[in-house]
């Protein structure tokens, strides 16, 4: 069944005519996606690979019944972007443009507020249902539709544990980039969330890494949820040099940022299974799922 | 990017936050000009770096008469000023600023920062001001007291009223802090700032707030619509190997290991670390190749890592995918060698798109490269060479 996207999503991609949307959107048809159209104001009523392009979500989702968006506009115009998507009433919300200004991200989250949306990113890979649907920029060519729910902060880590858990036949159901700026949507919780009422998922990867407090909020989710499957953990940066030359880490210590191993203590005291690095997670997922 | 008390101030008072008089200066003689101008009783004479941690070492010292002031500029200016935010290198005071000393009845603490979770600015205010807060704070974080604002930092009249008794604010006083606030508030807001910092904020016997220090980090990602701080943001970069790294879609930070790594992906590059320091390596940088890099963009960053004599290997793990192949990494590598009379070893993991095609180029241009299929076995290579163990 996967979570969020699956072969009933219908997908339009805005900012479809540049080169990066170009490029994605022929590779997700490829993939088997359902792209039905782009948007670009101006250059509505064209053509571009194949699909119709329109003025304004609204009209595209109209139109085509789209109910999930790719986004890949320049940074100063996402934020308007993902408002004007959340404004159509598309479901899933994919935003993958990097380096978005924080202050816009406020104006979309409180856009976000109340509605029926889920954004995922920005600054994220995407989301892949193998097998079913890709939304994002992430490499196919080692998924394989599976049992392995992965969520994560960092693209290239989530590359490395698809090709793991493919070669150990296990496959995922889907995977989920959340992004790595601080103020974004689906956040881990949520994404745990998913997976957990999701069948076809049996364990799920959870990728963290050091900043902000996501690890925090997936360790308070899990300590106070009967999870039912088993989910593995990896926190990377345990050995990354604290961020003391921006002159805040003593400010955000207040707010509650903590280090890796802290993160990931705080995880395994929540019922998570750590692994120390990249390449035991894979073995760990299949050990987890044959100990049941 | 981080702005420093001079300019952070400047920012501060354009939007009506009352500061001290004062003024910046680079020179013994411009120091003690200023404080003449001040015709102030006594004066504080503050290391100018782009750190924190500055009061409690040494980088502040008060002075009561100008040619005092001459004499502790003399003593700051050229000085490696080593503070708890800085690296063990320290950063060297090229600029000090010389004010007029406030008189003081209460040191607040504020701060502007963005709550991540709740998506919404939020202000940190604490009735303890003063060099040691962040400590004390650690130590006992009820001290600290939060007001949220609206996601468009729009502040709530009695919620900020209940905020400033939260923090002992006397009734005199009220209205000038409440200015303050409001004032910081609009500059940052209007500045795109992720963070400010006003500590103290001091109260003075005659009721006035002024931010006697401050400091602010603006969004990086915010200077399209601020071309105004295009040479503040270039000073902001003093490593110039950070700074050519940037200028070629690498984010790059240099340590102090002789393990050079080439890796595509802010996780990867951490994982690759976080594995070389557990197999008991020293990474010699941490290297995130974006994945709008060219090769020509990536070999800059590879002849960055063949500069450093220190450099005794070369570890590079890239899992291609979306536009970053692995092919484009190891023409980049073909490239810098190219140009370079350094024969590193290189340690070559590639996965993903585009492997095989990445490790035949290794091996046609002759690099001086082994492969490594997993990440375990490409560090565990590149730890035993660095450690001179490798042949």
């Amino acid at each position: 069944m996967a979570i969020l996207i699956d072969s009933d999503t219908r997908v339009l991609v805005q900012g479809m005519t540049g080169r990066a949307g170009t490029f994605y959107t022929d590779l997700a048809m490829r993939y088997g996606t359902e792209c039905v159209a782009g948007v670009r104001p101006g250059k509505g009523g064209s053509t571009h690979v194949g699909l119709p392009v329109f003025n304004t979500v609204a009209e595209a989702r109209s139109d085509t019944g789209a109910n999930a968006s790719l986004i890949m506009v320049p940074p100063h115009r996402a934020a308007d972007a993902m408002i004007e998507a959340i404004e159509a009433g598309i479901g899933v919300i994919v935003c993958v443009t990097e380096r978005v200004p924080v202050m816009d991200m406020l104006r979309v989250k409180a856009a976000l507020d109340g509605s029926e949306s889920v954004l995922v990113g920005p600054n994220s890979q995407g989301v892949l249902s193998p097998g079913l649907c890709k939304i994002g920029v992430m490499a196919t060519r080692d998924a394989a539709p599976g049992a392995v729910g992965i969520v994560s902060r960092s693209a290239s880590l989530t590359s490395e544990v698809v090709a793991q858990t493919s070669a150990l036949g296990l496959g995922q159901s889907t995977t989920v980039g959340i992004g790595g700026d601080p103020v974004h949507g689906l956040g881990f919780a949520q994404t745990l969330e998913l997976f957990r009422t999701d069948d076809d998922t049996r364990a799920v990867v959870m990728i963290g890494e050091i900043g902000g407090t996501e690890e925090e909020e997936a360790a308070a989710y899990l300590s106070k949820t009967d999870y039912g499957k088993p989910v593995i953990a990896l926190v990377v940066g345990r050995h990354a040099p604290a961020e003391r030359r921006m002159g805040h880490a003593g400010t955000l210590a207040m707010m509650g940022a903590r280090s890796a191993a802290q993160k990931a203590q705080g995880l395994a005291d929540a019922g998570a299974i750590i692994t120390e690095d990249a390449d035991a997670v894979a073995p760990a997922v299949q050990k987890a799922l044959r100990g049941g | 990017m981080y702005i420093p008390e001079y300019h952070a101030k400047e920012i501060l008072a354009q939007y009506g936050v009352t500061i001290p008089d004062g003024g910046v200066a680079r020179t013994v003689a411009e120091a003690e000009d200023r404080a003449r101008a001040l015709k102030a009783e006594r004066f504080a004479v503050k290391a100018q770096i782009l750190a924190g941690g500055r009061g409690a070492a040494g980088g502040v010292v008060m002075a009561p008469t100008p040619s005092a002031v001459g004499e502790a500029a003399g003593r700051l200016l050229g000085s490696r000023l080593v503070t708890a935010q800085t690296d063990a290198e320290g950063e060297v005071v090229e600029r000090i600023y010389v004010e007029a000393a406030i008189e003081t009845a209460h040191s607040l603490y504020l701060a502007f920062v963005i709550d991540p979770t709740g998506a919404r600015p939020m202000l940190l205010g604490s009735a303890r001001g003063g060099v040691e807060f962040e400590a004390e704070a650690q130590a006992d974080p009820s001290i600290l007291e939060t007001l949220h604002l609206a996601h468009d930092g729009a502040i709530d009249e009695a919620a900020l009223g209940g905020f400033l008794e939260r923090l002992g604010v006397p009734e005199a006083a009220r209205a000038a802090v409440h200015a303050l606030i409001a004032a910081t508030v609009r500059a940052a807001l209007r500045n795109d700032a992720l963070f400010v910092e006003i500590n103290p904020l001091v109260i003075t016997p005659a009721h006035d707030a002024v931010a006697v220090d401050a400091k602010m980090i603006l969004d990086d990602n915010a200077l399209f619509r601020h071309p105004e701080f295009e040479t503040t943001a270039r000073e902001a970069v003093r490593d110039d190997y950070e700074r050519i790294a940037r200028e070629n879609d690498l984010n790059f930070v240099r340590l102090e290991g002789n393990i050079g790594v080439v890796v595509n992906g802010a996780g990867l590059g951490l994982a690759t670390n976080d594995m070389i320091a557990d197999a008991g390596g020293r990474p010699a940088n941490f290297m995130d190749i974006r994945t709008t890099a060219t090769s020509f963009q990536i070999a800059r960053g590879v002849e960055l890592l063949l500069s450093d004599p220190g450099i005794k290997v070369l570890l590079v793990n890239v899992h291609g995918g979306g536009m970053t192949v692995c092919d484009t990494v190891a023409e980049a590598l073909n490239f810098a060698y190219s140009r370079s009379d350094r024969r590193v070893p290189v340690v070559f993991r590639a996965a993903g798109q585009n492997a095989d095609w990445a490790r035949s180029i290794m091996k046609d241009r002759r690099l001086p490269h082994e492969n490594a299929t997993s990440m375990r076995a490409a560090v565990t290579r590149a730890v035993a060479i660095a450690s001179g163990k490798g042949a």
